[in-house]
């Protein structure tokens, strides 16, 4: 069983063993609107919690993508350069960024599950 | 809470409550709340512009009456334009020049027969107006048209829809003004607009503005779009954004606006910055505004620096984006004259990480304007 987690910046990570998969929420590519370019991280990449990890565009701006935990880039979507519109369409599926071999599982305490997401998107309307 | 002072309260077009029950995502825009997007979206309401018809609310925009003897001679004084060879019921584009040979706002002028009509830019308006009267108040009166909205259809289709309510309209150009009833309400059209398309923008009065757009909605043709797509329309047309692409420290030989300089002012001057500016289109500008063309996906924004080949810094890109109709990143910003050569190749410092771009020829999308 995966579980996913989310962070206040609007990433998501689903945890599969110490592998977690990162893309944005769909409320994050509701609020950028169309997708049009995504800027991943090369593999091999060392990230840590809350540092820059890729960015995403939509027509009007360039929004940071941040990584919710620390760990090393273990694979990208490379299906966004060519169809950025993924994001868009299917944000926690085949909209993906990248995945993670997490450092230090422990940093998962400090995120949200899917229930206090819901909870933080209804307070920001 | 500060919203208190008045500068805090966003004003709201006459169709605010149109734009709410089509869905619009609304935005903070020039001192209103403004439609960015409608559901459809930005990519999807900027191709429906380019493929049928657009309906754009720009009643934030200032529209101005001049009266008095000699309107078009007095203009002449605040803008490099011929305004007195304008025939009547004919459009130009001109600009408002200061004495450094700078831009205050761009603007559009008819002339109406007994007085000029304008169209200004929303965030200047308010200074447009105190600049007009300072200059020419003694003489002409300037009334602002505070009563009246502005929308504009733009699009392949929006002159066919026109025609449907007002079949005279057929007969307009390109810069041209008529005064035509659609569906009963007596409105102002000038066959312009903002985003290298065929179309109109039509002045109406405030309290029927709301009626004639559920008029134009109804028809097949047309959706709404908002200021999201206007903006990316308006950049692939390399139509210039006043206080990004132009401002008071671009000059209009420096924004390649030298069109917009009419011949007879050429030889005469006799407008703020004349020396500055005719000087400059004799000699040439230091800089020059051109398009640049991201040879990558990454789209390269508003002061992304640019560079030459050797790293040197040579001008900074002013509006850049995402060309739905181009299918991929367009900008347009200054550069050294020795590097604004068609062709030429340029770097864009996007993240730290210079990026090739080639200097293009504009507007990046052609005009389709109806010049009959």
């Amino acid at each position: 069983m995966s579980e996913m987690k989310f962070t206040n910046e609007h990433e998501w990570i689903r945890i599969e063993g110490d592998i977690g998969t990162i893309g944005i929420t769909d409320y994050a590519q509701s609020q950028l609107g169309d997708v049009v370019y995504v800027e991943l991280p090369a593999v091999g990449k060392k990230v840590t919690k809350g540092g820059d990890a890729a960015v995403v565009e939509s027509v009007k701006a360039a929004s940071e993508v941040y990584a919710p935990l620390a760990g090393e880039v273990t694979a990208i979507n490379d299906h966004l350069t060519g169809n950025p519109g993924l994001v868009n369409s299917a944000p926690t599926g085949d909209g993906w960024f990248f995945k993670l071999k997490i450092a230090d599982k422990g940093e998962l305490a400090g995120l949200m599950d899917e229930g206090a997401y819901k909870k933080f998107i209804e307070g920001l309307s | 809470m500060t919203a208190d002072s008045a500068s805090d309260v966003l004003l709201r077009t006459p169709l605010h409550n149109l734009h709410r029950e089509f869905g619009a995502k609304i935005v903070p825009f020039a001192g209103y709340e403004m439609p960015v997007q409608y559901p459809a979206g930005i990519i999807a309401e900027h191709q429906h512009a380019r493929a049928a018809a657009g309906l754009f609310d720009v009643s934030h925009m200032g529209q101005v009456r001049l009266d008095g003897p000699a309107a078009a001679r007095a203009l002449e004084t605040l803008v490099p334009g011929d305004i007195e060879g304008l025939p009547q019921g004919h459009t130009r584009y001109t600009l408002f020049t200061n004495e450094a040979g700078g831009i205050l706002d761009d603007l559009m002028v008819t002339n109406n027969g007994d007085h000029l009509f304008l169209v200004v830019n929303a965030a200047c308006k308010a200074a447009d107006i105190a600049h007009l009267k300072a200059g020419i108040g003694a003489r002409i009166k300037v009334t602002e048209l505070a009563d009246r909205a502005l929308l504009a259809l733009q699009g392949p289709q929006a002159a066919a829809v026109v025609a449907r309510l007002a079949p005279e309209t057929a007969r307009m150009k390109f810069m041209t003004f008529g005064r035509v009833r659609l569906g009963g309400i007596e409105c102002w059209l000038t066959r312009s607009g903002y985003t290298g398309e065929d179309g109109f923008e039509i002045s109406v009065p405030a309290a029927s503005a709301e009626r004639l757009a559920r008029l134009l909605l109804a028809e097949a043709e047309v959706k709404p779009v908002g200021l999201g797509a206007r903006d990316s329309l308006r950049l692939e047309a390399g139509l210039c954004l006043y206080g990004h692409d132009i401002d008071t420290t671009t000059t209009p030989v420096e924004a390649n606006l030298n069109w917009a300089i009419g011949k007879r002012r050429r030889a005469g001057g006799g407008f703020p910055g004349a020396t500055k500016i005719l000087n400059q289109l004799t000699e040439g500008a230091p800089r020059l505004r051109v398009g640049i063309l991201p040879e990558g996906r990454a789209p390269a924004r508003e002061h992304t620096q640019v560079t030459d080949a050797a790293g040197k810094p040579v001008g900074e890109i002013t509006s850049g984006g995402y060309g739905p109709t181009v299918g991929g990143p367009v900008a347009m910003g200054y550069v050294a004259r020795a590097a604004a050569a068609e062709g030429a190749t340029v770097n864009l410092v996007v993240r730290g990480v210079p990026r090739p771009a080639r200097i293009a020829k504009l507007p990046f999308v052609p005009h389709r304007y109806h010049r009959g």
